[in-house]
């Protein structure tokens, strides 16, 4: 019984850090070598389209939304004390420290993450990897490389929208619906708010989260198993760890930066 | 699609995400008192600086003026000596001035009050690395209840 | 037979693979001959793509060799093997066509892959493909719109895109219907014999096999159980080749499935 479970959990370790090799000899052969930027230039200007331009919609949606709720909640609070003013920091410094990052990160691997997971499980399934290798075309390079840059690049932008975005929205709410100082929303948010220790930091927050999801979307998508069950699986495990793998680099990147 | 259109609406994307930089930039941090080009160092010693910390404002009158640069122990006196970045254009201050640790409201954070002093013939103005003479510390709210206290009991 | 002529273009010797636990071949060799249409059948479940994807190495052998030219393709690194890869090509039971490039980019997609000739050489090059294979007027279609045969087709017209000099074909004709199992039979051959390639056919349809194969391959059991013209393979001895010839449904591959005994297990129930 007790060996039964050590057996499944040593089958467990090794499977995950089977995976993790997996992903790493994928990420090499993408990265490996002078990237041809001008030949490729049309499939990176695709993947740009199709990862970050196509996920605007939602980014901007959900960051106003987030902004205003955040201004709401924030306002009941703060008026008890008699600080309304502190308004414009609460919404700025959640935005650009937490929210901005984490929730562009959980939001685009729903939305970008688990389309790429698919869209590679299906080219793997129809053989369409296999033909490219076989027409000596290596598909790291020509189907995963651009998709990663692409992924890297788009999601600290949607989290610069989204930030900017949910700011608009907590003074669409706090000054023009709750009355809030508009002069005051602004200049306590300068007061408190600091390029480097916040807004670089948020930058490089998302930078890391980016880079995270992306790997794990396109991995799960090229180590799926060629079934349409398997890429159904793959794409549900592609939204669940890279959610898990964001909260937790959050949590670590948030003690490094903020913490101590 | 074409790859003009594609090219098209990258470009929008990525022209919004610099306009969202700018204005978190601009309008949200405050990008105005920073460099050290545009500023200028002054040095003060504190009895206590309460709970004055780095990037805490430098004001005038209600102006902020510049902020706390660094805050270190001079190993000789123990006193903590508090670094402050004055931005350039303010750099006429007089070396009658005086500094007090204030604290905005009842439960705000602390900052530094400057108080110009007066000017005459035998007075020079402060410049880059001159320390300022005349500082008044922190009000710390126990040695104020203490001092209360001894008072009544004297009376 | 002068000796160019003799020797083959892709050589097997004394393969072995294995996959896990499960032996695929054993100590397995067969030639194929430059300018011929050699064909591999089998069973289905022996791993004959498998056979296909180690000539282009994309799996490596346990053991033994495989002769493409004077390169064993096995111990090629990753540059040798690309070059390598240029020179042959694969025809997938899928067709394996990029479902997000017309026919015609899907057909330009090699020779713009791996040559830098201007757009009208290669506009011109992918009309001729194309209306070798009959779809000239079908190259602004999305894959999504072809049917199974003309998807087919397309693939084939990618394949010979940059002229190689073996073309290897995974089940041709599976799940095609009479008319477009006659086309494509009558493509290979002609192609086969139009571009002096080399062919390799792995197919479990024994009369289309046979009609234009010049050489047979029959590989069950981890080992090749037979080989010939196909006139030599209707004279074999072999029980287990002449039951694959005809379709018989019992034989030595047995029609059960390794079982206990029938009656006995009945009793077993009743009691």
């Amino acid at each position: 019984m007790i060996l039964d479970k050590l057996q499944q959990l040593g089958a467990a370790t090794l499977e995950t850090i089977q995976g993790f090799g997996r992903a790493t000899l994928m990420l090499a052969g993408a990265l490996w070598g002078r990237p041809r930027f001008v030949k490729a230039w049309p499939l990176y200007i695709k993947q740009f389209y199709v990862v970050g331009v196509l996920s605007l919609l939602i980014i901007v949606v959900s960051g106003l939304f987030i902004g205003m709720v955040l201004a709401l909640q924030g306002y009941t609070v703060l008026s008890k004390f008699g600080a309304e003013q502190m308004l414009g920091p609460l919404v700025a410094l959640s935005l650009l420290r937490e929210l901005g990052p984490v929730v562009t990160a959980l939001l685009f691997a729903g939305r970008a993450g688990s389309a790429l997971t698919a869209e590679i499980g299906l080219m793997k399934a129809t053989e369409q990897l296999s033909g490219m290798e076989m027409m000596a075309v290596d598909p790291l390079r020509r189907i995963i490389a651009p998709r990663l840059w692409a992924g890297v690049v788009c999601m600290p932008l949607l989290a610069l929208i989204f930030t900017a975005v949910g700011i608009l929205g907590g003074h669409l709410v706090g000054v023009d619906w709750l009355g809030v100082d508009a002069g005051g929303y602004w200049s306590a948010m300068q007061a408190n708010v600091d390029f480097e220790q916040d807004v670089l930091n948020g930058i490089i927050k998302s930078t890391v989260f980016a880079f995270v999801v992306t790997v794990i979307a396109l991995h799960k998508g090229f180590d799926a198993v060629p079934t349409s069950e398997g890429i159904s699986r793959a794409t549900t495990q592609t939204v669940v760890t890279a959610s898990l793998a964001v909260l937790g680099f959050d949590f670590v990147l948030t003690a490094v930066m903020f913490g101590g | 699609m074409t790859t003009r259109k594609l090219e098209i609406l990258v470009g929008a994307f990525v022209a919004l995400s610099i306009a969202a930089l700018m204005l978190l930039a601009l309008k949200v941090a405050n990008a105005g008192v920073a460099g050290s080009d545009q500023s200028y160092q002054l040095l003060a010693t504190f009895d206590n600086i309460g709970g004055l910390k780095v990037r805490s404002p430098v004001k005038v009158g209600g102006v902020v003026v510049g902020r706390v640069a660094n805050i270190h122990l001079d190993p000789e006196q123990f006193q903590p000596v508090v670094t402050l970045e004055i931005n350039s254009s303010y750099n006429n201050f007089p070396e009658t001035s005086s500094l007090a640790i204030l604290t905005s409201g009842l439960l705000g954070e602390q900052y530094i009050g400057l108080q110009p002093g007066f000017v005459d013939e035998s007075v020079e103005i402060l410049g880059n690395g001159d320390r300022i003479e005349d500082t008044k510390s922190a009000i710390v709210l126990e040695e104020l209840i203490g001092q209360f206290l001894f008072n009544r009991g004297n009376q | 037979m002068d000796k160019a002529v003799a020797k083959p273009l892709v050589d097997i010797q004394n393969l072995t693979f294995s996959r896990g636990e499960r032996v695929i071949y054993d100590d397995m060799s067969m030639q194929f001959a430059r300018g011929k249409v050699t064909a591999i059948m089998g069973p289905s479940g022996i791993g004959k793509t498998t056979l296909l994807r180690l000539i282009g190495g994309q799996l490596k052998p346990d053991a033994g060799h495989i002769w493409f030219e004077d390169q064993d393709i096995p111990t090629l690194g990753r540059r040798d093997l690309y070059q390598a890869r240029k020179k042959m090509s694969m025809l997938f039971q899928s067709g394996a066509l990029f479902s997000d490039m017309t026919v015609f980019d899907n057909v330009a997609f090699p020779i713009r892959e791996h040559t830098k000739l201007p757009e009208e050489i290669i506009r011109m090059m992918v009309l001729m493909k194309l209306e070798s294979v009959g779809l000239r007027g079908a190259r602004d279609l999305m894959p999504a719109e072809l049917s199974g045969g003309m998807a087919r087709r397309a693939a084939l017209a990618r394949a010979i895109a940059l002229d190689p000099q073996l073309i290897m074909y995974d089940e041709p004709f599976a799940g095609q219907d009479p008319i477009s199992m006659g086309v494509i039979v009558r493509l290979i051959r002609s192609l086969n014999d139009a571009l002096g390639l080399t062919s390799i056919v792995v197919s479990h349809d024994v009369n289309e096999v046979m009609s234009i194969a010049d050489y047979v391959y029959v590989v069950a059991e981890r080992r090749v159980i037979g080989h010939g013209t196909p006139e030599q393979l209707r004279q074999h001895e072999s029980p287990l080749v002449q039951q694959f010839l005809q379709g018989l449904a019992d034989g030595p591959v047995p029609f059960h499935f390794k079982a206990a005994d029938y009656a006995q297990e009945l009793m077993e129930l009743k009691a």
